[in-house]
């Protein structure tokens, strides 16, 4: 009877789970399916869930039509550039901040989360005349810059996090057989931390690809990355439902297959450390 | 423990982060600061003079201002209502026993890995459009008038789709922290006869306070430059009916080209800010403690 109950429930949460679940995520799945109907079909009012006329023509379209690879290697290397210089200048300050802890530690922690509240609005006209004057404006430099600094106090913050949790006897160890701190950066730390660098890595990639104010502002057509290209969409002309869809999908795709990949680091990595 | 060589070392290694995160904050800052004193406009470059406040005066008189503000109060508001009680009832609902979780858990977190441009557009024509959209089919089919979602209700459309976006990172965290409950708790619980519903009030909650003050800190962040999604959908109209802070600014230094006016506003939003922030660093300062 116990057995029985508990199956019951279990079958009604399921049930409620996925039909939740689904309808959060059908969205994307609508547009998942809208990529590949004719024009026509996309605005039937009468909407067919699959069966319908498979087409790639969208997909065909949005290639010839549109830059699309150009907008997709800007959103590449802005995203991985400025991941990776980030790292560089993260890891060396999560180090001392972690190893070598002063009464100032937690107030510089706490400063560098506190610059990530400050508006992008309250510094927009400075950082725009300034890209101008230095012919910043509309190049991938430019961006990579502001997407570092604008996720290096995330970063600092997951890898403090992460490098707390190694043991300072390691390092002290290393030391005691005449490591220098380079060596002991180099030869000890970063192999222990692979997997939060790793993550920290993976999650401002993330960050920086669908970022969507710095992008939007500072870019036009050479620079922009595929938030800029989609966002050309909002001023549409005829029917293009389908051709949207597709321009969506290609834009979404590789990152939603990271996140899901990296759906724990996540979890640690945004909510600095709160929560594991 | 640390030699003073180290500590030389570590103050080295700080140097760079602290430098760069400074020079980006504080310079641009206070040139922010110093424009919002000029009557500055970009379009009659060489004529900036000193106005004193006048700029201030003009933005916080402004209604677009007080429009903006309110909105921008009830977008944060409205989303993290939303986000975080979705968030608590979905973290409950995937931590039961449930066939193919982590198919479930996928789907939920999806449309967090979306980019804030395609998930306005994707809801703005396909879904919210009120002759071609889905829920215009659908209201059609059920024989009720369509919603003209952007015309009618923007800023209830805006929020519906921020909150779309933000709810799997808030039940994904909310979902973690309920994991680590100790589980002992309940069935002791459960023994002594307390119901569904006082577990959830003096266990459940207690346990969750932590997250849900990390889900609203990270979200507030965010959420209060909100930009991308205005832009594509309703460009803040009609009137100011969907303009927040952020898009008021961008609009009125990079449309209208018065810089002065729009480093006034700038001001004014780092400002509010702040006094969020202020609550907001107390909250998980605390939490840093434990």
């Amino acid at each position: 009877m116990a057995m029985n109950n508990s199956n019951k429930s279990k079958i009604i949460y399921t049930a409620l789970a996925w039909g939740i679940s689904g309808m959060i995520f059908f969205p994307i799945l609508w547009t998942l399916l809208t990529s590949f109907k004719t024009e026509a079909e996309a605005i039937s009012a009468n909407p067919s869930l699959f069966m319908f006329d498979w087409t790639l023509e969208n997909y065909s379209d949005v290639l010839a039509r549109s830059p699309y690879f150009n907008h997709f290697w800007n959103s590449v290397v802005i995203s991985i550039g400025s991941s990776l210089l980030g790292l560089v200048i993260a890891i060396p300050a999560a180090w001392s901040m972690a190893f070598v802890q002063t009464k100032r530690t937690k107030h510089l922690l706490m400063w560098m989360l506190s610059t990530k509240m400050l508006p992008p609005v309250g510094v927009l006209i400075p950082i725009y005349l300034m890209f101008r004057d230095f012919s910043l404006l509309d190049t991938k430099l430019g961006l990579v810059i502001v997407m570092t600094l604008v996720n290096l106090p995330i970063m600092v913050w997951m890898l403090y996090t992460y490098f707390r949790e190694i043991p300072h006897e390691i390092l002290e160890a290393s030391r005691m057989d005449g490591c220098s701190i380079a060596e002991e950066i180099f030869h000890v730390l970063l192999p222990l931390a692979l997997p939060g660098i790793a993550s920290t890595l993976l999650l401002n990639v993330i960050l920086a690809w669908n970022e969507a104010f710095w992008t939007l502002i500072l870019t036009a057509a050479n620079a922009a990355p595929l938030t800029a290209f989609i966002a050309s969409y909002s001023s549409p002309e005829g029917l293009f439902y389908a051709k949207l869809s597709a321009a969506s999908v290609m834009a979404i795709v590789p990152i939603l297959i990271l996140g899901w990949f990296s759906q724990k680091q996540l979890v640690r990595g945004l909510s600095f450390g709160a929560v594991k | 423990m640390a030699t003073m060589q180290s500590r030389n070392l570590a103050r080295m290694m700080l140097f760079p982060s602290v430098v760069l995160l400074l020079a980006w904050m504080i310079v641009p800052l206070c040139m922010t600061l110093y424009f919002s004193f000029l009557d500055y406009n970009l379009l009659t470059p060489g004529s900036e003079e000193f106005i004193g406040f006048l700029n201030y005066e003009f933005f916080l008189t402004d209604p677009a201002f007080f429009a903006s503000f309110f909105n921008t109060l009830l977008l944060v508001g409205g989303v993290l209502l939303i986000t975080i009680c979705g968030g608590i009832g979905l973290a409950i609902l995937l931590d039961q026993a449930i066939w193919g979780r982590n198919y479930v858990r996928i789907m939920v977190l999806a449309p967090f890995f979306v980019m804030p441009t395609v998930s306005a557009l994707v809801w703005k024509n396909m879904l919210m459009n009120p002759v071609n959209g889905l829920f215009a089919h659908f209201a059609i089919w059920i024989g009720v008038e369509p919603v003209d979602f952007f015309a009618q209700v923007p800023l209830l459309s805006i929020i519906i789709i921020v909150s779309w976006q933000w709810l799997p990172f808030a039940a994904l965290i909310l979902l973690t922290s309920i994991q680590s409950l100790d589980r002992e708790q309940l069935e002791a619980a459960d023994l002594d006869g307390a119901g569904p519903f006082s577990k959830f009030i003096y266990i459940v909650m207690p346990h969750l306070s932590r997250a849900i003050t990390a889900v609203i800190l990270i979200e507030t962040i965010f959420l209060l430059s909100i930009f991308a999604e205005i832009l594509v959908t309703t460009s803040g109209g009609p009137g100011y009916a969907s303009t927040n802070l952020t898009y008021l600014i961008y609009t009125q230094s990079l449309l209208q080209f018065d810089v002065g006016g729009g480093s006034a506003g700038g001001i004014v939003a780092v400002i509010i800010a702040n006094i969020v922030a202020i609550f907001l660093m107390r909250l998980i300062g605390k939490n840093l403690e434990d």
